[in-house]
């Protein structure tokens, strides 16, 4: 059972890890301000949902688990709000490249 | 585990520099408020699972203060920028 | 493998700091610090000190962050007009002291004796007649009560400083400019979804202290934050610092530590000494009015002085 656990652990962070590297990938390889936002917000936070779903498995205790569902929520609210105005302000800042 | 879990924060946080690296060379303030998102995912993540890594559940909590921040700093840098950009004007 | 990662960390940390020092744009810079913060609070996650974790996620990263942030966007019309940079001597011998504080400050830490004298099985063995489980908490608020409450005396006395930064005419009036929600509304949107989790993370970290990780000062830290944040957004605007209501609520926290202190006297013989029984009650009763005070003090600490004259 827990070798079961360890398992699904190991392949969802892994694709959480895989997610981050193609954010920063996206981030050092996109042309413009705006597209490199777009690979940061939406694959970090893709990234962060599966380490979360990894780290489900391990952790101990209902109220451990609900909080950590809760910073994925809470950060994916943000990012999605947050990007929104980093994306006006990108472009109000002008085309720089 | 702990020893692969600790790997996979340690990828995280040098994701996170190369990511930084980038931002920080960019050429125009639009670059620079991105890298309070980058913090705000990236660190959380690695928190995260050094949390569980080295059995410190209370990094947790810490992991959720760290959200809320990276979206009052993102917002203080979006009004910094536009406030710059219309002083300049 | 935890050395491994050890060494990825403090590599981390030295890249973080040097590129802060040496950045050319004062925004970078203030990037710089905020990921510094970050590093160093992962840093004493591995320590296993989660206390110092929290408090400088927040304050030390977030909040000061948040303050350096408005600070350089003031700065930015005056910085492309200075042409002055340190001369190549004085830039060589400010490297030169650093390095010698830096190799001093190591030999002091690599030469210590292996087992430091310590109180903490002396606080471990009494935190069952406070009533608290977090050794931190009991620190802060039982054996060294006097140091929390001369901290919170001076948090007033560097606000009282950045008020009088105002011109004459200005005193007492509001903080800051006001902030109008933009036509498009997304900065009061985020505003409206983010405050009130906010505002309950932010009693859940105040309340959490007495078992876990926690505390007050990082809970008014959230606070402290979440009101910027409506500022910003433009959902309410920051108070003329004449009013009496604010002031009030400034001073509420250290007069009510102050008058638990004085009761001290009568109820168990010296300043800020509690009796066995009602030791938890009356630092709760301390807390949530320093909490609140707190909150204030440092929102209005990064919202900076008076800009605006007081309507009256």
């Amino acid at each position: 059972m827990s070798l079961a656990l360890n398992g699904l652990t190991i392949v969802a962070v892994c694709a959480g890890a895989f997610f981050f590297l193609a954010g920063t990938v996206g981030l050092l390889r996109f042309p413009d301000a705006l597209s490199r936002l777009h690979a940061l917000t939406k694959a970090d936070n893709l990234g962060l949902g599966l380490v979360v779903l990894g780290l489900l498995f391990q952790v101990g205790g209902v109220f451990a688990a609900l909080k950590l569902i809760g910073v994925w929520l809470l950060t994916l609210l943000a990012a999605a709000t947050v990007s929104q105005l980093l994306a006006r302000a990108a472009r109000a800042s002008g085309p720089h490249e | 585990m702990a020893d692969f879990l600790l790997a996979a924060a340690g990828f995280v946080l040098v994701t996170v520099a190369v990511g930084l690296v980038r931002i920080l060379s960019g050429p125009g303030d639009a670059d620079r408020i991105m890298a309070a998102q980058l913090f705000g995912t990236g660190g959380i993540a690695a928190l995260l699972l050094l949390a569980q890594a080295m059995s410190v559940p209370a990094a947790i909590d810490v992991g959720l203060v760290l959200g809320l921040l990276a979206a009052f700093v993102s917002v203080a840098f979006v009004k910094g920028v536009t406030r710059s950009q219309a002083d300049e004007a | 493998m935890a050395l491994a990662f050890d060494i990825v960390l403090v590599l981390l940390i030295l890249g973080v700091a040097t590129w802060t020092i040496s950045a050319r744009d004062t925004f970078a810079a203030v990037v710089g610090f905020i990921g510094f913060g970050l590093v160093l609070a992962l840093a004493w996650v591995c320590l296993a000190a989660p206390d110092v974790a929290l408090t400088e996620a927040a304050i030390g990263s977030g909040l000061t962050g948040g303050l350096l942030v408005g600070a350089s966007a003031r700065l930015r019309r005056t910085e492309t007009t200075s042409g002055e940079t340190p001369s190549i001597s004085l830039r060589l011998s400010a490297g030169v002291v650093c390095t010698f504080i830096s190799a001093g400050l190591a030999a002091i830490v690599l030469e210590l004796p292996g087992k430091a004298p310590t109180l903490a099985p002396q606080v471990a063995a009494n935190l069952a007649m406070i009533g608290l489980d977090n050794p931190v908490t009991a620190v802060l608020m039982a054996y060294r009560a006097v140091d929390t409450l001369l901290e919170v005396v001076v948090l007033l006395l560097v606000l009282g400083g950045i008020w009088s930064l105002a011109p004459d005419h200005l005193w007492g009036g509001s903080p800051g400019s006001r902030h109008l929600a933009g036509p498009d509304g997304v900065l009061p949107f985020v505003a409206q979804l983010l405050v009130p989790v906010g505002i309950l993370v932010g009693i859940h970290i105040f309340w959490i202290g007495s078992v876990a990780p926690g505390g007050e000062f990082q809970g008014a830290t959230i606070l402290a934050a979440m009101w910027i944040l409506a500022t910003m957004a433009g959902l309410v605007d920051m108070p003329a610092v004449s009013r009496r209501w604010l002031r009030l609520l400034l001073v509420a926290g250290s007069a009510v530590f102050f008058a638990v202190g004085f009761a001290g006297f009568a109820m168990a013989g010296a300043f800020l000494a509690y009796p066995e029984a009602y030791a938890k009650l009356l630092i709760l009763i301390i807390e949530i009015p320093l909490t609140l005070s707190i909150a204030a003090t440092l929102a209005l600490l990064v919202a900076g002085p008076p800009e605006r004259a007081p309507q009256e």
